[in-house]
């Protein structure tokens, strides 16, 4: 009983986690300009951490937690150095 | 594929309650950023997905594995204490490059300096 319903919960879950992500990935292809779109991407990331922890949810496996960590680690340097670029016009003065 | 046999039925429903609603904020931050008009209207959509959404997440997942007593959950700490940390820091850089961009190109939507 509690297997099916934290499996259909993971199911609505990452169902709608992927809708995020897929409005995400739109607002990246769609703009209008540059900030839109550091502003998507670092949405895309923060929503991948949530779904690589809902799959580590549903496998009960440890390996999920790291991957979750490194894409927080590299999300937040990624929208650092691309807001800093597009302040300066330069990542590293 | 799920592997929770052992999880108790109070477990299973809060931890599933947790993550549907964390999903559900996150969706609707992300609807938030594809449908509102202006940038810095989008930056606030954006906030409900990393904020309480990675939170309500965390802690569905917290829940689960400390009943299921696997692990301890030092992980999820980590990245509930780091996302809190860099998220602002990430959007006050962005709406601040932003707001020199288009004080730059002297756009009306924006007041002077």
């Amino acid at each position: 009983m509690s297997v099916i319903i934290l499996g259909l919960a993971l199911l609505v879950a990452q169902a709608m986690l992927a809708l995020a992500m897929a409005l995400a990935a739109w607002r990246i292809a769609r703009g209008p300009r540059a900030q839109d779109r550091v502003l998507a991407l670092d949405t895309l990331s923060g929503t991948a951490i949530l779904m690589t922890l809902t799959f580590g949810v549903r496998t009960g496996s440890t390996l999920y937690f790291e991957a979750a960590l490194i894409l927080a680690l590299l999300g937040f340097a990624s929208s650092v150095a691309l807001a800093k670029f597009l302040m300066r016009g330069e990542v590293i003065e | 594929m799920i592997d929770a046999p052992n999880l108790p039925l109070w477990a299973a429903i809060l931890a599933g309650l947790l993550l549907v609603a964390g999903a559900a904020i996150t969706l609707i931050g992300a609807v938030g950023l594809a449908r509102l008009t202006t940038f810095y209207d989008r930056v606030h959509a954006t906030t409900l997905g990393a904020t309480m959404g990675t939170a309500l997440t965390l802690l569905g997942s917290v829940l689960c594995f400390s009943v299921l007593q696997t692990r301890p959950v030092l992980h999820e700490v980590l990245i509930a204490v780091f996302a809190t940390v860099t998220t602002p820091i990430t959007f006050i850089l962005l709406v601040r490059a932003a707001l020199y961009r288009d004080r730059a190109e002297a756009n009306d939507s924006v007041p002077p300096q």
